[in-house]
């Protein structure tokens, strides 16, 4: 943050100089609003850009000042040579203020409680308030609660909802990261696509939400939008630790709609005394629409369904499967996607609206199928985390440190394999945490710390990835120790400007290691590339944060499955690629005057920007003439941003993925492969060895 | 792929924390000095979300908001207004004017993070 404090101290010394200059002129002709406003301004940046850059008393002092002048902006407080003369003294006193960050004299505390009282005593009689702290504050996360309860969200966005920015869905995503939850949406009030106003919100929800977090925590979701919807809250049901046979069955059906007033106890006792379902007969007595009835039965069937999990968490029904069956079925589930694919593809080329149909219902299921056989190889990451207390706790006492693991989410599911291959690397990365993070508890103490040392493991789940938190509360990473042993060992430019994401970065090379002492444990500096390596090849990243003294956090990044990838389909000469779309960032043009511009420097420029790029045709060797528009698809690889040139960019293509066989391990710069809807072959790509083969290739021609 | 964010403030010291913080989080962050500036620079490039501060010179942050509300092309950007606790009034005349949501200054990185998250996705 240093250097947004001097950023700021240079602004608010401008600040000054101009609210001189304004008061001095604003003497002259009092009447000029724009010179009042000025001031404000000028008052009020320094006020707020103070208070964010830890310039405390500058804000608080300025705050009075402010608040005088915002009533003389509003006409109740006139412009007199009083408020003038104070206002310059004030001005002067900020001034000083602001010296002494410099290593001036510190301000004088009676000056500042004078100055204060002065500007108080213009406030108005009937304007004087009570000076309350902001009783608004920014989302921030609720606190958690211990009890666990099921809530019925009835939320109903305005029809002028969308035109605020506010998006209903990100809402109902919220909502859903809360805990588990099931939602009903409320159509009937959606008109014919004639009338459709297609900048109108008429959908309204109704969601089940089971969560420990509370109900501030539901309130906080809506905490923007509270004005532009309708929105209420009931708790339904609360899954209390008592003795389950105790609990009676769930609410019925024909309850919840008399509570929640949708039809009277008349009407209920009318049709409880015929013969069918409950359901039906409201439904065909017209007292109730379809949409009511989903919502209430979804709702009990929620609240069922929470109940047994609590219940059946230690007997969980489970069959023991082959491994190989598992993964046969996965086989047969991918080959099935890509037929599919191929029968979406032909369909929507015959325009048969029969085919087309049917092929739509099939590509729902298949998706289906293919979500759940994922999820059959899921397993929880807590048995892994059970596993390394032993190692932690052996560890720590042959260090002789005093260590404690503390975990999160340890229901979160991976793929099976995912976590097997992440063993390794995280018991590597523990090890170091305890061997070279924690310090011996004298130490610890002697730095006021506590002399358990905690390391903290989490996973959970974010979109389409897993992150996995290893963090520990030792001595953090020496960031100049670090860049010293990079150069030293030519693994980093003396003169470059690194960020500190980047300096960490640099442990993960091989050859690396910045220990004074090898141990048995750890240190040989074999150990991080290869755990780098073993992120990679699960095509994940890895993001080291530290402070000195405080810690250390290493983030691992993992795709969700390993058998699926989102990528982006290109073409050079009739040869189809994939590139995975997370490192994708954009495409651009690029023609044969782009190319001549460069003058034989593969270098692009992309808004202002220089991007360097690989052209694929030559890297593969494909021959023939250059077609007259290429493409440039720039994706970020390590941090830095890339360039590929390809032919075309066909589009986004999501699909699964086969390795190449062991005929073809040794080949580099390519992952595996996939079938393309008609069964032709598309090579997926490694953009980063592409990359690092390119950059080895161009150093031993320089070096020849 | 990457979204952008239009910071408007007229504080350097604060657009500067803002764009860091974002860019950090890897978005992409195009700046604006004032109301007038923003309009301008809104034609140039597509933005998803506008982080904005309320008194300004030239135009100030009301008067930009219902500016980006009338403008077919960008009346469903979420717009985010910073403020402080003692313009409350403010915050219903933001809101009134279309302002999505707000921080309050002072702020920490991570607050902003948060608001993001929730009005982006």
């Amino acid at each position: 943050m240093d250097k947004h404090a001097e950023v700021f101290k240079e602004e608010a010394y401008e600040h000054l100089a101009e609210i001189e200059t304004a008061l001095l002129e604003l003497e002259e002709t009092p009447d000029d609003t724009d010179l009042i406003d000025c001031v404000f301004r000028s008052m009020h940046t320094i006020k707020g850009s103070g208070s964010m850059f830890g310039f405390d008393d500058i804000a608080a002092f300025t705050h009075e000042v402010e608040t005088v002048l915002d009533f003389v902006r509003e006409g109740k407080i006139g412009i007199t040579k009083q408020l003038i003369d104070l206002t310059l003294l004030a001005r002067d006193h900020i001034r000083v203020m602001l010296d002494a960050y410099e290593g001036g004299e510190p301000a004088d505390e009676q000056t500042t409680k004078q100055l204060i009282d002065s500007f108080r005593s213009l406030i108005p009689e009937g304007e004087r308030k009570e000076e309350g702290s902001g009783s608004d504050s920014s989302p921030s996360p609720a606190a958690a609660k211990e009890e666990t309860a099921t809530f019925r969200i009835q939320f109903c966005p305005h029809t002028d909802v969308f035109g605020k920015g506010a998006n209903p869905i990100l809402l109902l995503n919220e909502l859903r990261e809360l805990g588990s939850s099931r939602v009903v949406a409320y159509t009937e009030a959606i008109p014919e696509l004639e009338e459709l106003d297609p900048e109108s919100c008429y959908a309204r929800w109704d969601i089940f939400l089971t969560t420990s977090k509370g109900v501030d925590a539901i309130k906080d979701v809506f905490i923007f939008a509270e004005d532009d919807c309708d929105i209420t809250i009931d708790a339904i049901d609360v899954l209390s630790e008592g003795d389950p046979d105790k609990e009676k069955e769930y609410k019925k059906l024909g309850e919840i709609l008399l509570e929640r007033g949708e039809i009277t106890e008349e009407e209920l006792q009318m049709t409880l005394s015929g013969q069918k379902k409950i359901g039906e007969i409201l439904l065909d007595a017209g007292l109730v629409n379809e949409e009511k009835i989903e919502s209430a039965l979804t709702e009990q069937e929620h609240v069922k369904e929470q109940r047994e999990k609590k219940k059946s968490v230690e007997s969980a029904t489970s069959v023991r499967v082959a491994s190989e069956k598992l993964d046969q079925l996965i086989d047969l589930v991918g080959e099935l996607v890509t037929a599919q694919a191929g029968l979406s593809q032909t369909a929507s080329r015959k325009q048969d609206p029969e085919l087309v149909l049917i092929s739509e219902g099939i590509e729902r299921l298949t998706a289906e199928l293919r979500d759940n056989t994922m999820s059959i190889r899921m397993l929880p990451i807590g048995t892994t985390f059970s596993k390394f207390r032993r190692l932690v706790r052996d560890l720590s006492g042959e260090l002789n440190k005093e260590i404690e693991m503390s975990t999160e989410g340890a229901e979160t599911e991976l793929d099976k394999t995912l976590i097997e291959r992440l063993n390794d690397p995280m018991v590597h990365l523990i090890r170091n945490s305890i061997d070279h993070g924690i310090e011996i508890p004298e130490e610890r103490e002697a730095a006021g710390k506590p002399r358990q040392g905690t390391i903290y493991l989490s996973a959970v789940h974010s979109g389409a990835e897993v992150l996995i938190t290893i963090k520990d509360d030792g001595k953090g990473l020496d960031k100049e120790k670090i860049l010293k042993k990079a150069v030293e060992r030519g693994l980093a430019s003396p003169n470059a400007e690194l960020s500190d994401k980047e300096i960490f970065s640099l442990i993960l090379m091989p050859g690396f290691s910045t220990s004074d002492t090898v141990t048995k444990v750890s240190g040989r500096g074999v150990g991080m590339d290869v755990v780098k390596r073993s992120i990679d090849s699960l095509r994940g990243s890895i993001d080291i944060s530290s402070e000195m003294g405080t810690g250390t956090t290493i983030t691992l990044k993992l795709p969700l499955t390993l058998a699926i990838i989102e990528g982006l389909l290109i073409e050079i000469k009739n040869e189809y690629f994939i590139l995975p779309l997370s490192a994708v960032e954009e495409c651009v043009e690029f023609t044969q005057k782009d190319r001549a511009k460069a003058n034989g420097k593969r270098l692009l420029n992309v808004r202002g920007e220089i991007v360097p790029y690989i052209n694929l045709r030559e890297q593969f060797m494909v021959e023939g003439e250059l077609p007259e528009i290429e493409q440039v698809v720039i994706s970020t690889v390590h941090g830095f941003r890339v360039g590929f040139v390809v032919d075309q960019v066909i589009g986004e293509h999501q699909t699964v993925i086969k390795s190449l066989g062991r005929a073809y391990k040794e080949v580099e710069g390519v992952s595996g492969a996939t079938t393309l809807g008609d069964g032709t072959v598309a090579l997926i790509l490694d953009a980063p060895k592409l990359l690092q083969l390119v950059e080895q290739k161009e150093e031993s021609l320089s070096l020849a | 792929m990457g979204k952008t964010i239009m910071s408007v403030d007229d504080s350097v010291s604060v657009r500067q924390m803002v764009s860091f913080t974002l860019k950090e989080a890897g978005y992409d962050v195009v700046e604006a000095e004032d109301g007038k500036d923003a309009l301008a620079k809104l034609k140039g490039s597509a933005v998803n979300m506008i982080i904005t501060d309320l008194n300004m010179p030239n135009m100030d942050g009301i008067e930009f908001i219902k500016n980006v509300r009338a403008d077919s092309a960008l009346k469903f950007i979420p717009i985010v207004m910073l403020t402080t606790e003692s313009q409350d009034s403010k915050k219903q005349e933001g809101k009134a004017a279309g302002a999505t949501g707000w921080i309050v200054k002072p702020f920490k990185p991570d607050q902003l993070m948060t608001v993001v998250k929730k009005v982006l996705g």
